[in-house]
Order: C-alpha cells, then sequence, then structure tokens
C-alpha cells in the first residue's frame, strides 16, 4: 500500500526513519546500537508501553515501526488496531521471540507487513526494515511454512469460499515454498526463471490473502497448533 | 462494593451511587419510590445487601448533619411508603407485610452487625475461619440478640395472626418458621463461608501454578545462566547452551505437551515424524552449536521404517551441512503430503562442485543416497563452489502404510 513512495529500497538518499517498539529496554538497546552501525536506517525514537507508542507514533509519524508482539496492555496488535486506521502509511513489522503460529497469524492479520524473529542479525533486520519500507512483504522461512499450511487444500478441509481471497495459486505456493526453503528473494528468481518484482508481487498477494481471507483454517489453524 | 463508610444502614445506595456516578440523595430516593411499589425497594436493597461485597479498603467519606438528616428521613419515609402501599392495597397483604416487616427489621440488625464484624476481621488481618458472625463487646451482642427477637416476634405473630390452624398442622409451621428465621439470620454467614471457599480454592490453584513455573524455571534457566557464566570465556559453548535451553523452554511452553496447551494433542503422534525430525534437529544443534530451524508444513503422521530411514538421511544430511559448510545456520525445509514427503537441507556456505567431490564426502553422501534408495527413496544434490549446498530427499509413503495410518 506504500509501493508508490518514491524513497524505495534502493533509493537511499534519506535514510528510513524507524520506531522501536518494545517492552524490554535492554533488547530496545540492542537493536539501536545494532541498526545504527548500518547505512539507510535511523531510529527516530522508541516506546516500552503500547500507550506510549501510540502517542509517539502519531507525533513522529516513522516510516517504519518494528512492533514486539509480546507487551503488557494487548501487545503489538493493539498498537496496530489503534494506529492503522489513522495514519495508513506507517508500516509496521513484527519483531517477536515466540514463533508460536498464534502470535504469528494474530499480527499478520492485525496488518503487519511481515515478520521476523529477534535472532536475526542486524543487516538482515535493517534489510527488512527497508524491503517492508519499499512495499514489500517479509516472510521468515517459519511464516512461509505457516500460510502454507493453511492454504493447503488437506482432504477434510473446508471448501474455500472465495477462490479470490481463499486460494493461492500454483505459483505463490512455488515462492511460499522457495521462502521455507530458506531461499532469498534473488534466488527465488533465479529457480523460477521470473524477475525479483515478480517475486515481489507474488509475496505481497499472499500477504494480502493472509490477511483478508476468511479461510476457517486462519482461525481454527492458528489457535490449535503452536508449533515449537 | 458497598461503602463502608458514610452509611447509613449497609452501604448499598451509596455503592451504587459510586457504580452509576450520580449523587447518593437520587438513589435513595429511588430506593424508597421502589418501595411503594409493593415493597420491591427493600426486597432490592435486602437483595444487593446480601450479593455486593463491603468494600475492603477504607476510605474516609465524612457525612454532613443535613445529609444525615435527609438519609434518616429517607429511610423512615421508605419503610412508611412500603408498609403504606401494602396497607392499602388490601387489609391481608397489610397483615402480612406488619409481622414480616418487623423480621426484615431484625435481620437487618443482625446482617449490620456481620459487616462491622467482618470489618473487624478485616482490620486484624486475622484468617481465622468463618466465626465471627458476632462481634464482641456488650453492645454488640445486645444488638444481635435484638435482631433475633424481632425476627422471631415478626415470624410469629404472622404465624398466629394469619392462619388458624389445628395442634400438629401449627406445630411443624413453627418448626419451618424457625427454620426460615434462622436461614434468614445467618445469611451473612453462609454467603461469606461460599466467599471464604472460592478465594481460597482459587489461591491453592495459583500457588500450585506458581510453584510448577518457579521449579521448571530453577531446573532449566536458572542452572544454564550458571553454566552459562562459569564457561563465559568459551562462545561456542555459551552459544550451544543458549540454543539448547531456547528450544527447551519453548517446548514447555509452546509444544504439543507444553504448558502453555490446554489438552494434549494425540498421543499417537507425539512419536510421530515431526517429533522425530525436530529431535534430529535438536541433536544437530547442540552437536555442533548451530542454529538448525526446521520448518514442517503438512499433518504429521506416524513413523514407519521408511520414514525412519528418512529422518536419519536428514540427521546424516544436516550433520554434513554442519561439519563442512562453515555457517552457523542450516535451514530444514519438510513437507509432508498424503502420498510422499520431502525434505529439504540447505545451507549458504562454502558448496563444492558435486562432480569433483573429496572421497570423504562422496562417501557420506552415498550413506545418505544407499539408505534413502533402499527404502525406495530419492536424493537430489545441489551444490556449487560458493553458493552452498541444498539435499533433497524424497519419500513415498506406502499405500499400506497409508491405509494403516488411517484405521489408526
Amino acid at each position: 500500500m506504500t509501493g508508490g513512495e518514491t524513497a524505495g529500497p534502493g533509493g537511499g538518499d534519506a535514510p528510513v526513519r524507524v520506531f522501536l517498539v518494545d517492552d524490554h529496554g535492554l533488547f530496545r538497546a540492542g537493536v539501536r546500537a545494532e541498526l545504527d552501525r548500518v547505512d539507510g536506517v535511523a531510529v527516530i525514537g522508541e516506546a516500552g508501553s503500547v500507550d506510549e507508542a501510540v502517542a509517539a507514533i502519531r507525533h513522529l509519524r516513522p516510516d517504519v515501526v518494528l512492533l514486539d508482539v509480546h507487551m503488557p496492555d494487548g501487545g503489538g496488535a493493539e498498537v496496530l488496531r489503534q494506529i492503522r486506521p489513522d495514519l495508513p502509511g506507517v508500516v509496521f513489522l513484527a519483531l517477536s521471540v515466540s514463533d508460536a503460529a498464534e502470535d504469528v497469524i494474530a499480527v499478520i492479520r492485525a496488518g503487519a507487513r511481515g515478520y521476523v524473529t529477534k535472532t536475526i542479525s542486524g543487516r538482515d533486520l535493517a534489510d527488512a526494515v527497508r524491503r517492508v519500507h519499499g512495499g514489500d512483504a517479509v516472510f521468515s522461512p517459519r511464516l512461509a511454512g505457516f500460510v502454507l499450511d493453511v492454504f493447503s487444500d488437506r482432504p477434510g478441509a473446508a471448501p474455500p469460499g472465495d477462490p479470490e481471497l481463499d486460494m493461492l495459486t500454483p505459483r505463490e505456493r512455488d515462492v511460499l515454498r522457495l521462502l521455507a526453503r530458506g531461499y532469498a528473494y534473488k534466488e527465488i528468481a533465479g529457480e523460477l526463471f521470473i524477475s525479483v518484482k515478480t517475486v515481489e508481487t507474488h509475496v505481497s498477494s499472499v500477504l494480502r490473502k493472509t490477511q483478508l481471507s476468511n479461510r476457517y483454517e486462519l482461525s481454527r489453524w492458528a489457535s490449535d497448533r503452536r508449533l515449537v | 462494593m458497598r461503602r463502608r463508610s458514610g452509611r447509613l444502614v449497609a452501604g448499598v445506595a451509596g455503592g451504587v451511587a459510586d457504580h452509576l456516578g450520580v449523587d447518593v440523595l437520587w438513589v435513595r430516593a429511588a430506593f424508597v419510590l421502589l418501595a411503594a411499589v409493593n415493597g420491591a425497594g427493600v426486597l432490592a436493597y435486602g437483595l444487593l445487601w446480601i450479593f455486593v461485597r463491603q468494600e475492603s479498603a477504607e476510605v474516609t467519606r465524612t457525612i454532613g448533619r443535613i445529609e444525615r438528616q435527609q438519609a434518616v428521613g429517607l429511610v423512615a419515609l421508605g419503610i412508611g411508603v412500603g408498609l403504606a402501599a401494602a396497607a392499602l392495597g388490601n387489609s391481608f397483604v397489610g397483615w402480612i407485610v406488619g409481622p414480616l416487616g418487623v423480621a426484615a427489621v431484625g435481620a437487618a440488625v443482625v446482617w449490620r452487625e456481620a459487616d462491622e464484624s467482618q470489618r473487624r476481621r478485616w482490620a486484624e488481618g486475622a484468617r481465622s475461619g468463618v466465626n465471627g458472625l458476632t462481634g464482641t463487646g456488650r453492645a454488640a451482642l445486645l444488638r444481635v440478640l435484638a435482631g433475633v427477637l424481632f425476627v422471631a416476634l415478626g415470624i410469629g405473630v404472622f404465624l398466629v395472626g394469619n392462619l388458624d390452624l389445628g395442634q400438629l398442622q401449627f406445630g411443624l409451621l413453627a418448626v419451618l418458621a424457625t427454620l426460615v428465621g434462622v436461614a434468614v439470620l445467618t445469611v451473612p454467614w453462609w454467603v461469606r463461608l461460599a466467599r471464604d471457599l472460592g478465594e481460597e480454592r482459587r489461591n491453592r490453584i495459583v500457588e500450585a501454578e506458581r510453584a510448577e513455573i518457579a521449579a521448571h524455571l530453577h531446573d532449566s534457566v536458572l542452572q544454564t545462566l550458571a553454566l552459562i557464566q562459569r564457561q563465559s570465556d568459551q562462545p561456542r559453548e555459551v552459544l550451544r547452551l543458549a540454543r539448547g535451553q531456547e528450544r527447551e523452554l519453548r517446548h514447555w511452553l509452546y509444544g504439543p505437551t507444553g504448558y502453555g496447551r490446554g489438552s494434549t494433542k494425540n498421543p499417537a503422534l507425539d512419536e510421530g515424524l515431526a517429533e522425530a525430525l525436530t529431535n534430529a534437529a535438536a541433536e544437530v544443534e547442540d552437536a555442533y552449536a548451530l542454529t538448525v530451524s526446521p520448518v514442517l508444513v503438512g499433518s504429521d503422521r506416524p513413523l514407519d521404517d521408511d520414514l525412519r530411514a528418512l529422518v536419519l538421511a536428514t540427521r546424516e544430511a544436516m550433520v554434513n551441512a554442519a561439519k563442512h559448510a562453515g555457517v552457523g545456520e542450516i535451514s530444514v525445509y519438510v513437507e509432508i503430503e498424503p502420498d510422499e514427503v520431502n525434505v529439504f537441507v540447505r545451507d549458504r556456505g562454502v558448496g563444492f562442485d558435486p562432480d569433483a567431490v573429496p572421497a570423504d564426502r562422496h562417501g557420506l553422501s552415498d550413506s545418505i543416497r544407499g539408505r534413502m534408495e533402499r527404502h525406495g527413496g530419492t536424493v537430489r544434490l545441489r551444490s556449487a563452489a560458493g553458493e552452498g549446498t541444498e539435499v533433497q530427499l524424497s519419500m513415498r509413503i506406502a499405500v499400506e502404510t497409508e491405509r494403516e495410518g488411517a484405521a489408526s
């Protein structure tokens, strides 16, 4: 939805303005230090609670918000709920120590453009920030696996209600499968003989379906299956 | 919460006023008006008294002289209106309400005493069980006795005045009336007993939960942290310990039988393919101090000989990557389909030219390949110098296994 912005992933004149939301001060300090070492990304503020975050984001209007999933008072999903209707231009990247499917699906459905775990390296994190800022979605291999599982046509699965939203195209499935295998976008493009731009389009489309689909599995699956 | 201070009878009106955010005068007036409707206001007041807790914190409210006079007036007016309404309705109702009204006043006196004694209990902080319905001190005792007398008198007059019965029936009714009287008088006691029991059970559950978490954290996390401190000069060992502990904690929190789960899933699948592969990845992580992140897609299935071979081959592939690739992370992707299982083990390490491999490396690859082929599986190897390695293992699932899996 911010794909039309001028400061894409490549055009790095003005740095991407990043805001950190996490209730652990130590973790915020670590992320800030790591991102400060990378060019093209600038941390402009941080917050340790939902209320603080909502107020500061409204005031500062950052490009990208790095959002912790687990916080008191409703967590990352609550921040998304309060900010998204007023400021659709602010992009959210969820960052969490938890890999539980429930959490992943919850923040994605609430509007986050991507999900990475806290063990990600500073360089990869900066890369993910630039990518969501450029309008892309960021799928960790695990998230790709979740989504594949949710949209699979298992015997006994409920029939899709809206094929436009409830089914993945074979191409999207291929892209997700390679993501789950740990391939980068460039490697996927080479593997499938398509351009990186096309890969990005497929991933964004999968993200949209994950956010909007009413597939029964999305809610049921997320709550009764939590992989370690 | 009923008010404890600034109250006239039981603090019910004050509590309602606090809850609704209006002046207490209006609430009292409303109760009086309701009392005119067949005494509904009096009944509502009584029920609220029983079921709404007294506030436990001491809040000082001063009650002015004028307000007190107003309030007393309203209470009197309420009782009067209730009686008048009853009397105007018809004489029979009036007869019932009169003595029962006396009984109600008696009950009110006793309940108020019970409130007092509860407050004293809070003040002392004592949890001495459920005795202490009556307060200490002579005045309190007198008040309780007076209350009991009122109740007995009310019920007695009600019986004598209304019913013209034979000896036996009268005796039975007297017993019944006594029971009712005792039940009414001891309402605060019963309510408190039930609340205390509920609270105690909740406390016990919370306590047990806390103890379990504490025990677990002590056995696992604290031990690991102690080990890490002692070996802080060996980054590799620290990494291994931290990763192992993280995995263990995750399993405890989110795993199939984990803490965060209500009920266990199908126990037959506990030793299924997913579990076996996850365990294999964990072993490799522990042995080589790197991160193996398996991603599983599809529904789990029970292990058979073929799948066991697949797990072993996967483990071998992971070990190869750990030994030779020179990277800190291996991606493992497992796709379980109804008729086939595919495993991809990938690293972004040094890679090699599959056509010109050293003999030992070739041998290992053969052990994977040989194992897979004996069970009807296939191996695909992709690698180039500098571009990492990917091993794909596919195992078809035999039809009879399929049927067995469906039957079990």
